[in-house]
């Protein structure tokens, strides 16, 4: 490698653009800025939610008032949802590291629309600020949940509609977003780079570009409806005046199912770019890997009333839906067993965004395997709204898409940063959040299973053992967490140097450019002729 | 930094874009469709109480603007620049025309207390009041979408009188003419189930 350390152009970190100092981050137009825009938004407003989360289980660590009342915990957890879906696990990985990888790893300069592109970061901002006026202007903050639900969100006298409408804005960045990527995915691919050879993260980027803009749109319209039905009382989901507030939780799952989509499939691009480049193997099943995520991104569009089992439909509406919801588990369990393949027999290098991705194999089958549980009809109706769900879908979009946001961060750090970190704190953060994740969540499963219902901010006394366990287990998680970003945070100011173009011996062309890119990635596009995961010289030197 | 231009790009973008709108308004087609489906009486009594004339001519004006728009495109690829901007100008104007237009409807039904929330209508029964409240939201919705055109038309008035969009790039006024068409198809739809369906 005698091309390392000779780098002819500055790094997008240094390159001084049309404006200075802050202004030069948020008027750039390069994909790799406002990548990190995202980033540092998204940590921001993690932190927050985190916090609020935090809060809710140490109320939840005895029953009755421990630290708040009900009006505080319902508050409470409407917002730690709204955050955590609408501000981060939606725009999540594609926004911060489809943003920043997705043109490198295709091998083009930027995306197809970059001024689009910094439009949308704005638009998500200016989305933020108006769900953030909810909580301190009108009636109090909004207390409906994340969901909206249809009475009642246009019953409570609370502050909904900044969140409703902040929500609604924030669409139109992921539509935005959708769109940008469909386009730079067809049209923009270096030469020679045919569609099945392009690396797995653009694949799944790929398909969640299109969930985005296919099912954002239905949301946008449901939100305008719920602000209507407030504003102006046009009735469509308000008994007294004929409306079906059933058609609400219809309309609001028809975007709110695929969406869980929106967020794991990106994560499961991450896991199979993180586990070939750590068994120095190439990826097992590339095709069907592809295949699968478009077939998740494609029946994920018809499993919505799985939401609704108990809400009121037809026996033949509910064994469809949940027989399509079996469907679904085919080709994530297909991932599973190549990612499990992979690894097989290859030559594993045990570094942190390996940990990563094996513990989230691990997280991710037990959310798909509970799943399965909330899937089948008769069970359903003992857990719907439980504890059990909220431990399921904290599985999937916090173990899942959390756990692969973090093997992303390690994996791509160096290159983003042009910096080390410390690999031993980084472990010991990843052990003490691992631990603390399995003995929060699991605790709920035992809970659900044994009636508590979720959204409660008080319970009945012989569930208060778990609890404990649980809300200790948020403590840890947080302090696993801390470890995680004050590392970071230093290593991206203070850690040692790096310009070593190949951190990890990955074989995709985010691995071929500078530490950290230039602004243009590429000196020269390159020309593709193998395939991405291509080992084979690994495996020839073993063999001598 | 070279400019990255592609106009077949944008084009696909756009048509992404419009995908999204479809969606958008199908949902509420089957919100329209659920409740006509309940109520067929009430929708029925509905639509005879509005205007058919008024709207079969804001039909033929967004019809002819659709043709105005697709004109000035030929009109700015065969470089005369004078008729584009004519063509877009009168595509601008018939678009106005359609909201004032849309302005003394709805201005007869506000008179008449045919609105969301109004006591007129909380007597007329749930059917009514869905009826009206679909015809008010759709066709605003639809409004909305006319005054971004307008937006969108003056723009690009004003980029053919810069001289940023000339003969050998007209992406503007092609993209512009696709969200316009589309405005226009919604209509089609809007029209005959609000106004013909007896």
């Amino acid at each position: 490698m005698s091309e390392e350390n000779t780098q002819k152009h500055k790094s997008f970190l240094e390159y001084q653009g049309k404006y200075k100092g802050i202004l030069g981050w948020i008027l750039s137009t390069d994909h790799k800025r406002i990548g990190l825009l995202y980033l540092y938004t998204m940590l921001f407003f993690f932190s927050l939610a985190a916090i609020i989360g935090l809060l809710m289980k140490t109320q939840l660590i005895a029953p009755g008032h421990t630290i708040m009342g009900p009006q505080t915990y319902n508050s409470l957890f409407t917002l730690h949802g709204i955050i955590m879906i609408f501000i981060i696990v939606i725009p999540g990985l594609p926004a911060v590291f489809g943003n920043f990888f997705l043109p490198i790893m295709i091998g083009a300069k930027d995306v197809a629309f970059p001024r689009i592109n910094l439009l949308s970061w704005w638009v998500y901002i200016i989305g933020i600020m108006i769900v953030l006026t909810s909580q301190f202007l009108g009636d109090g903050p909004p207390d409906t949940g994340w969901t909206f639900y249809a009475p009642y969100s246009f019953r409570t006298p609370t502050n909904v509609l900044p969140a409703v409408f902040g929500a609604f804005v924030m669409g139109f960045s992921s539509i935005l977003t959708g769109i940008n990527f469909v386009v730079t995915i067809h049209r923009m691919r270096a030469p020679g780079m045919s569609w099945l050879k392009m690396p797995l993260f653009p694949w799944t980027l790929y398909g969640t570009a299109w969930i985005q803009i296919l099912a954002t749109p239905v949301i946008g319209i449901t939100l305008l409806l719920i602000i209507a039905e407030r504003t102006l009382g046009i009735g469509f989901f308000d008994p007294a005046l004929g409306g079906d507030p059933i058609l609400y939780q219809h309309l609001f799952w028809i975007y709110s199912h695929p969406a869980v989509y929106i967020m794991i499939l990106p994560a499961m691009g991450v896991i199979s770019e993180v586990i070939p480049v750590f068994s120095r193997k190439g990826i097992y099943g590339y095709k069907a890997i592809v295949l699968s995520t478009m077939a998740i991104a494609f029946v994920g569009y018809f499993v919505w009333g799985h939401h609704m089992f108990t809400s009121g439909m037809s026996g033949r509406a509910l064994y469809t839906f949940s027989f399509l919801t079996f469907l679904v588990a085919i080709p994530s369990a297909i991932k599973v067993f190549n990612w499990v393949a992979t690894m097989h027999k290859g030559s594993i290098h045990m570094h942190t965004p390996f940990y990563w991705a094996v513990s989230f194999l691990f997280v991710f089958m037990i959310g798909g395997l509970s799943g399965l549980v909330l899937g089948s009809l008769a069970t359903n109706v003992h857990l719907h709204d439980t504890h059990f769900v909220v431990a399921h879908f904290h599985f999937i979009v916090f173990g899942g898409t959390g756990f692969a946001f973090m093997s992303a961060l390690h994996y791509w750090f160096p290159k983003m940063f042009g910096r080390k970190y410390d690999e031993v704190w980084a472990n010991l953060g990843w052990g003490v959040f691992f631990m603390g994740f399995l003995s929060l969540y699991l605790p709920m499963f035992l809970l659900g299973m044994r009636g508590m219902p979720r959204r409660y901010y008080d319970y009945l006394p012989e569930f208060h053992g778990a609890n404990i366990a649980s809300s200790l287990g948020a403590w840890v998680m947080v302090a696993g967490i801390l470890i995680i970003f004050a590392n970071l945070i230093w290593s991206a100011r203070h850690g040692k140097k790096t310009s070593e173009k190949n951190t990890w011996g990955g074989k995709t062309l985010e691995w071929q450019v500078d530490t950290p890119p230039s602004l243009e990635n590429f000196d020269e596009i390159p020309t593709i002729t193998k395939q991405p995961y291509d080992y084979s010289d690994h495996s020839e030197k073993l063999n001598q | 930094m070279t400019i990255h231009r592609d106009d077949l790009g944008d084009k696909f973008g756009m048509w992404l874009f419009i995908f999204t709108e479809l969606l958008l308004f199908g949902m509420l087609f089957v919100v329209y469709a659920v409740y006509r489906s309940m109520h067929p009486e009430a929708f029925r009594i509905g639509g005879q109480e509005l205007d058919v004339a008024m709207g079969a001519i804001n039909t033929v004006i967004l019809l002819v603007s659709s043709m105005t728009v697709a004109m000035s495109l030929t009109a700015m690829q065969k470089g005369d620049k004078t008729k584009c901007l004519q063509l877009l100008g009168a595509t601008l104007l018939l678009a106005v025309i359609f909201l004032v237009n849309k302005y003394f409807e709805w201005g007869t039904k506000f008179e008449y207390g045919l609105v969301p929330g109004s006591e007129t209508l909380q007597e007329l029964g749930h059917g009514t009041i869905l009826f009206f409240g679909l015809y008010f939201f759709m066709t605003g919705v639809h409004a909305l979408h006319i005054l971004i055109g307008i937006g969108l038309f003056i723009f690009v008035i004003v980029k053919v009188k810069k001289g940023d969009v000339h003969k050998t790039d007209y992406i503007w006024i092609e993209n512009t003419g696709l969200y316009w068409h589309l405005v226009d198809l919604i209509w089609i739809f809007l029209f005959p189930l609000f106004y013909l369906i007896h």
